[in-house]
């Protein structure tokens, strides 16, 4: 029998906001336990959320990045359900009428081809805090530090027909969520968070099969191998005759295998009603006016004009643009290097061997990007080689200072003056008379090769300074 | 409608109400009456009218997105039945 794999993703959003969705604590994160956690958060008697303006500006935002309608009334719901991280026993969200509706991105596949993935919706909500079941003398410790801060829910149509396809569609939300400003992305710290849900059904088959929902799952490359791992054990159960069942399943990245959390039926009698300490959403058209007219460049659009204003290859600029952070940097850099494709070369070069060795990120680089812009106009200007540049940056990585302080400190200046680069050859080929005699006999097409030898020389005796296009044309002059 | 032992049952475990074995009976008949108001009015067309999400004629009012709480744990915390490093302690929950 021929399979066909369905997977819809929801993807949980932490809206970087300061305050909560409906108070006023910090959502700042790694704070001690329980120190930002109000009275609202805490759910005591008598209080009210007040929702954030900025929460529903980048709901907005996320709608119109997606091509979306935004509803201009939306309404907060009560999912209820009892769970010690969930003080109010219930969750405030959106059910009936989310703020986002239908929208639509662009994934970009490995053949190159490319595909359209719907999204169904996205709504707004609050997290729960967090649990942590280490041994407390057999009792369960809550911090609610994070309930109350916001998410975005963003849903997807079933689109998706490979555990590939999925991982195209979530770095694509995610590369959307992080150049909007609306979220800074980080999975490690649960600020983006993906959930799939994954069926199969015989190919050709319109009905959709059962479907198992993967939870916990913080990276791209575990999502893509928690589905297959679903997708496989879902083959298995029908093929010998079994029936998939309706569950949540969390993935174990150390044994690599997606196993049953608890059966849905029950948990998901979540009883929505709308919420009675909440006036219905209203956003009205000057609202997304101002939105639009404040909305960063999106990634794709960024990544046209990287290719037109920089003349960058397709892939260079798809490199840059991987991130907001990255594209950024880039553009900083390049703007001070004065030089488009040398500064991308350095930005994905060394710079980013750098960032990756030190487990380190664009944000955080210590080499700045005007830094690094310096380092790129010297360069430019002659007044170091590409090859003494590695030396400069890696200083400058150490902490040593900027590109024109360790270039004088050290004495890295290359050396350009005609008269100075000569007397460098003429000292080389005079030392080397039996090379210089091999050179002249030698075939015109291996003479090239030959010509290292005497620049790798001058090279060593100028400590690398001179500079290697006027060593080349002096040697070709002189030994011709 | 009339509900079931098992219905009425299964409500007070969602909303995690103790109900007396005695007490089944008279809540099922109670539970049943309230279905069948809503019931009578489903029987109204509703047809062109919008649902009410609230009573209120008014929409949400907004907040400016600013950090106004400070930690208070010690003075919230000081009525918690168990705490220890910080966090509010509860009896084992296991997934």
């Amino acid at each position: 029998m021929q399979w066909e794999t369905v997977i819809g993703l929801e993807i949980h959003t932490q809206l970087a906001t300061q305050s909560k969705i409906f108070s006023g604590s910090s959502t700042a994160f790694g704070a001690e336990p329980n120190t930002q956690a109000s009275l609202i958060d805490l759910a005591m008697p008598g209080v009210l959320p007040v929702l954030n303006k900025e929460v529903v500006r980048m709901a907005v935002r996320f709608g119109k990045a997606i091509d979306a309608e935004v509803a201009q009334r939306s309404v907060f719901a009560r999912k209820n359900y009892f769970y010690p991280d969930l003080p109010k026993g219930y969750q405030i969200s959106q059910y009936e009428l989310p703020v986002v509706g239908k929208g639509m991105v662009e994934i970009t596949l490995e053949d190159g081809s490319s595909k359209r993935v719907g999204v169904t919706r996205a709504h707004l909500e609050e997290d729960a805090g967090k649990s942590l079941h280490e041994d407390f003398h057999g009792m369960t410790g809550i911090d609610l530090n994070r309930a109350g801060t916001p998410l975005l829910e963003i849903v997807s149509e079933p689109d998706m027909r490979s555990a590939k396809e999925a991982v195209a569609y979530a770095k694509k939300i995610h590369q959307i969520v992080t150049f909007i400003g609306i979220c800074d992305g980080n999975m490690q710290e649960g600020s983006f968070r993906v959930d799939a849900n994954v069926s199969i059904r015989p190919k050709g088959q319109a009905e959709l099969g059962t479907r198992a929902e993967l939870k916990n799952i913080n990276s791209f490359r575990f999502l893509e191998k928690a589905i297959n791992f679903e997708i496989t054990r879902q083959i298995d159960v029908i093929e010998d005759g079994g029936k998939v069942v309706q569950e949540t399943r969390l993935y174990d990245a150390n044994k690599d295998e997606t196993r049953s959390m608890r059966s849905k039926e029950e948990a998901n009698d979540y009883r929505y009603f709308p919420d009675p300490d909440l006036l219905p959403l209203e956003i009205d058209e000057a609202f997304i006016n101002e939105v639009v007219a404040t909305m960063p460049e999106l990634p794709d659009a960024r990544r046209a004009r990287f290719e037109s204003q920089y003349g960058l290859s397709a892939f260079d600029a798809d490199q840059l643009t991987g991130s907001r952070a990255q594209a950024d940097y880039f553009e900083a850099a390049a703007q001070v290097g004065g030089d488009a494709k040398l500064t991308a070369n350095w930005v994905m070069g060394d710079l980013a061997a750098a960032l990756n060795r030190d487990a380190t990120d664009f944000a955080h680089s210590p080499v700045t990007a005007v830094a690094l812009g310096q380092l790129v106009a010297r360069i430019k200007d002659d007044t170091i080689s590409g090859k003494i540049a590695k030396d400069v940056f890696a200083a400058m990585w150490a902490g040593e200072g900027g590109a024109d302080e360790v270039i004088e400190a050290k004495g890295l200046k290359q050396i350009t003056d005609t008269g100075a680069i000569e007397a460098l050859v003429d000292a080389v080929l005079a030392a080397n008379p039996e090379q210089v005699e091999n050179y002249r006999n030698a075939d015109a097409d291996k003479q090239p090769k030959m010509l290292g030898f005497f620049v790798g020389q001058i090279m060593k005796q100028s400590q690398g300074k001179a500079n290697p296009q006027q060593v080349n044309a002096l040697l070709r002059e002189k030994l011709g | 409608m009339s509900l079931s032992a098992d219905d009425v049952a299964k409500i007070a475990h969602l909303a995690r109400l103790a109900v007396a074995p005695g007490e089944n009976a008279a809540l099922g008949r109670e539970l049943s009456n309230i279905l069948d108001l809503v019931a009578q009015m489903d029987a109204a067309d509703t047809a062109g009218v919008v649902p009410m999400a609230h009573p209120l004629d008014m929409a949400q009012r907004l907040r400016d997105d600013a950090v106004s709480e400070q930690n208070s744990r010690d003075r919230y915390q000081a009525g918690a039945p168990a705490v220890e490093n910080g966090l509010f302690l509860v009896p084992k929950v296991i997934e």
